[in-house]
């Protein structure tokens, strides 16, 4: 069992304090400098994408032996061409905009993409993703590590994560970013109307203003309110964004709408958190019928994604922003007795955004199930990563964020033919 | 007879339980430290009578769409659930449930998916003695053992219908093993990530091929139902063997059987993740977590400690709990409010300190979801992220605005109590953090509180000032950041 920010046990109180006066104007000044803010938007696959069932290498012969039942035939797949080992690959049917998107050349698939000795268990593998550290998957999310380094004071909104428990990828040593799984309930309520409730709201702010000394917990739960209270204002206008199309109902499609929202309104964030869950197909997977378990988890991605997108473009916003996917690990690449499959190794990552040279990056796994398959691993059992996931993270941190990597990192993980931004 | 003071009380009791009601102060209050945590520990000897008293005045309500249905609606099985939290006499067996239930984490959604919602619900909230098929749902399972054998109940989750839908058991056949629940059952059910290899995970999906349901009874009179199968035919009758001794001489291999036999392989399996060293000292750490601090690491000698006696009574929980409830560390200053409260013990604990008469549990499900906590419903294997992970702007949005519905909903019955401390602020604020206990206040709390009590004109001590107030300073003290921790 995981035990996450753990370094308010063990870090003590140095490695808290918090500065929440951030001004509401810092933003406004920002935008008042015609400065434009590049966005992050980073999605977590929850459960272990089946990488092998969103990109499919449809000519693999074994592709077809090793998955009898979830194998998508090769005339459904929206074929995107070969890869530079000449793999021909496809995608899954259900995403068509992203099929559009690839084809508008917005989209970058990274193939294979993983560490040594990768583990298998979901819990671990979404620690060591979000630290960017196997080595110590308890410390800080690497974007949090991001924006601590960004000059002070840091606005209250310089981060927004999309779901009510703050992600361990987002946890930072003295920059707090509010959680708000739906800017039109992030309101204060109280039992009084008219004066009274006034006075509660004043009173509860000017409490959670300060920090506690010596209490790294308590102060923590200080910053959150703090957090809360002080963002309120803005996220209420973010409530009010109307959108320029209508986005899915799903819960992918509705955080992203508020994404959209907030860069609309220009409220100063950086780094956005958004999840879709439900990636955990030990069990009737069904990649192909209607309504089938990984049909639906496809078009939850691809409906979201592309009214994002769309959103986006139309709003002038695209050349802001950029979507980064994770997935904890991809899945074994022989089907289980279940029609799912089971937990496995390397996996693709998504880089969507309008200022991405889309396309194909490394290779796609050869399935053949030779043990001395040098594209797999565990008898042959799983992919074995090509790219170390790092290095899609460094080609973010340096080419789009702006920062250095090899300090975020803690090492120089470039990769010089990522050059996907 | 020794007495306890209040604060010890209700130190134990926020953690063996969910807080302490006044009747219970009063009752503990006459006893000795030792004679609380036997009567906690031994609660077989309280009746067992709590469902009986939902609907009944006096105690906090539920609301029923038609009729109260807790055993096939999963809203109705939420309240039964929380009822018993706010009114058992037996708080440790809530306590125990609901950690079992993190424990051994069951998601009623994927149940639901596979077989609808009022199966789902039968399978993770059925009372046996109201099920025409006698169905025992996972929550009865954890409240019947919450104080047993860590083997026995591991066996019978193991067979628990809704594990077997929610790891997949169900599907785990010899041709293609399903490593699901075998995975779990080594990373997060007993030894911890780190203690086995992938081809232990090969090898356990083997070993339980076969652990299947099967589902016998009369659709007519509605006892037809799910149930732990033995599938013999299912089974992968080879030998297994593993990185780590399956027997105490220390052979690693499960000999191959007969299929008719071949179900003594899981229970084999079983025993040895039991015994494993690591087991003990994994759920060491983890009731340390929960029931003593999450704020410091435990210390070598109480994990060694707690796994002996886990060890040595080969799993006996409830040996297991009387020595965390009596250790040092337990009662150790630093251990006081050394926990974020979950939001089912954030929630329980505002009923019992704040009042609960005219209030519905019902009322309670939306804030837990937006606190991040949906009982029977834990985000994945794992349950709960739990400790700080509770904490953002966004749960403590919801934990303020439950309180803001709470003390709302509760503004007559504090008006009226607090009227004798009505006089004026100080006597009014003071009469407010007596009843409701919060770790020490951070400086210049206090003087806030006063201030709300004086910011919006003179103090009149009429009653619809005094209910204003009260609302709004509980609000206020429950919505404070100390009064979230526990």
């Amino acid at each position: 069992m995981k035990v996450t920010r753990r370094q308010f046990v063990k870090g003590g109180v140095a490695a808290f304090t918090v500065t929440f006066a951030a001004p509401e104007f810092l933003s406004d000044l920002a935008r008042a400098q015609g400065a434009r803010t590049r966005n992050l938007v980073v999605l977590n696959l929850s459960g272990g994408n089946d990488a092998l069932s969103m990109l499919i290498p449809y000519n693999d012969p074994f592709y077809y032996s090793r998955r009898p039942t979830l194998a998508v035939p090769a005339g459904q797949v929206l074929q995107i061409g070969s890869d530079s080992s000449n793999i021909a690959l496809g995608l899954h049917p259900r995403l068509t905009g992203l099929k559009q998107i690839f084809d508008q050349g917005r989209l970058a698939l990274v193939q294979r993409t993983g560490y040594e000795n990768q583990t298998r268990s979901h819990f671990l593998g979404t620690d060591i993703w979000s630290t960017a550290d196997p080595s110590n998957s308890q410390g800080l999310g690497w974007v949090g590590r991001y924006l601590d380094s960004l000059p002070s004071p840091v606005d209250a909104l310089v981060g927004w994560n999309a779901t009510g428990a703050l992600p361990h990828i987002l946890q930072a040593a003295h920059t707090a970013v509010p959680s708000i799984p739906n800017p039109a309930t992030y309101a204060f309520a109280s039992p009084n109307g008219g004066a009274e409730a006034t006075a509660e709201r004043s009173i509860a702010t000017r409490i959670s203003s300060h920090v506690p000394v010596g209490q790294p917990e308590l102060a923590l739960v200080y910053e959150s309110a703090a957090a809360a209270l002080a963002t309120l204002g803005r996220v209420a206008t973010v409530a009010t964004y109307t959108p320029s199309l209508t986005y899915p109902n799903s819960g992918l499609g509705q955080a992203l709408r508020a994404v959209a929202g907030a860069m609309v309104r220009g409220i100063g964030t950086k780094v956005f958190y958004v999840t879709t869950g439900g990636f955990d197909t030990h069990s009737a997977q069904n990649t192909i019928a209607a309504n089938g378990a990984y049909v639906n988890l496809m078009a939850t991605l691809n409906d979201s994604l592309l009214a994002f997108y769309n959103d986006l473009k139309n709003q002038g916003l695209l050349e802001d922003t950029l979507v980064l996917s994770f997935s904890e690990f991809g899945r074994r690449i022989s089907e289980n007795g279940s029609q799912g499959t089971d937990h496995g190794a390397a996996s693709t990552m998504l880089v969507m955004g309008g200022r991405v040279s889309g396309g194909l990056y490394g290779t796609a796994p050869n399935l053949n199930m030779d043990p001395q398959n040098p594209t797999l691993e565990n008898n042959a059992g799983d992919v074995h990563y090509e790219t170390d996931f790092r290095s899609v993270y460094a080609r973010v941190i340096d080419g789009w964020l702006g920062a250095d990597s090899t300090k975020l990192l803690n090492g120089d993980f470039r990769k010089g033919s990522l050059t996907f931004v | 007879m020794a007495r306890t003071p209040d604060r010890q009380i209700e130190h134990l009791l926020r953690r063996a339980g969910f807080g302490a009601r006044p009747d219970e102060l009063d009752l503990y209050g006459q006893m000795s430290v030792d004679e609380i945590v036997d009567s906690l520990v031994e609660f077989q000897s309280q009746t067992d009578d709590v469902d009986s008293k939902i609907g009944k005045p006096g105690y906090v309500g539920t609301t029923t769409r038609g009729v109260f249905s807790p055993n096939s609606n999963i809203t109705d099985a939420r309240q039964r659930w929380l009822f018993r939290m706010v009114h058992s006499d037996r708080p440790l067996q809530e306590k125990m449930a609901l950690f079992w239930h993190d424990h051994f984490a069951t998601g009623y959604t994927k149940i639901a998916g596979a077989l609808g919602a009022t199966e789902g619900t039968r399978y993770m909230a059925a009372k046996p003695s109201e099920d025409a098929g006698g169905v025992r749902g996972q929550l009865h399972l954890f409240r019947d053992m919450a104080l047993g054998n860590f083997r026995d109940l591991l066996t019978a989750i193991a067979k628990d219908a809704a594990m077997l839908v929610w790891l997949d058991g169900r599907t785990n056949f010899k041709a293609k093993p399903q490593e699901n629940f075998a995975r779990e059952i080594m990373e997060l059910f007993t030894m911890g990530v780190g203690n086995y290899t992938e081809q232990d995970v090969y090898a356990g999906a083997r070993v339980f091929t076969g652990w299947n349901l099967q589902r016998p009874g009369s659709a007519a009179d509605g006892s037809q139902h799910y149930e732990f199968f033995y599938s013999a035919a299912q089974h992968d009758t080879d030998a297994k063997t593993f990185s780590f001794a399956i027997y105490p001489d220390g052979g690693k291999t499960i000999p191959a059987r007969a299929a008719a036999a071949g179900m003594q392989d899981g229970l084999d399996f079983i025993a040895a993740v039991v015994a494993n060293p690591n087991t003990g000292r994994y759920l060491a750490k983890k009731l340390f977590r929960f029931f003593v601090s999450e704020f410091r690491e435990p210390d070598e000698s109480f994990v060694n400690r707690i796994a002996g006696v886990f060890l040595n009574s080969r799993g006996d929980m409830r040996r297991v709990m009387r020595e965390v409830f009596l250790s040092s560390e337990f009662w150790d200053s630093r251990s006081y409010w050394a926990r974020f409260a979950w939001p089912v013990e954030y929630v329980v604990r505002s009923l019992k300190d704040i009042g609960w008469t005219g209030f519905s549990v019902d009322t309670a499900l939306t804030p837990l979801a937006n606190m991040g906590q949906t009982l029977f419903d834990p985000p994945d294997v794992s349950g709960w992220p739990g400790g700080p992970n509770w904490i953002s702007s966004a749960t403590m949005l919801a934990r303020m605005n439950f309180a803001s519905t709470l003390a709302g909903n509760q503004r007559f019955n504090l008006g009226t109590a607090s009227k004798s401390s009505g006089a004026n602020p100080r006597s009014f604020l003071s009469y407010f953090m007596d009843q409701i206990a919060t770790s020490q206040l951070d400086t210049g709390v206090s003087a806030e509180w006063m201030n709300y009590l004086t910011m919006t004109g003179t103090w009149t001590g009429t009653d619809a000032q005094l209910q204003a107030k009260a609302a709004g300073l509980v609000h206020l003290i429950a919505g404070s950041p100390e009064y979230q921790l526990q």
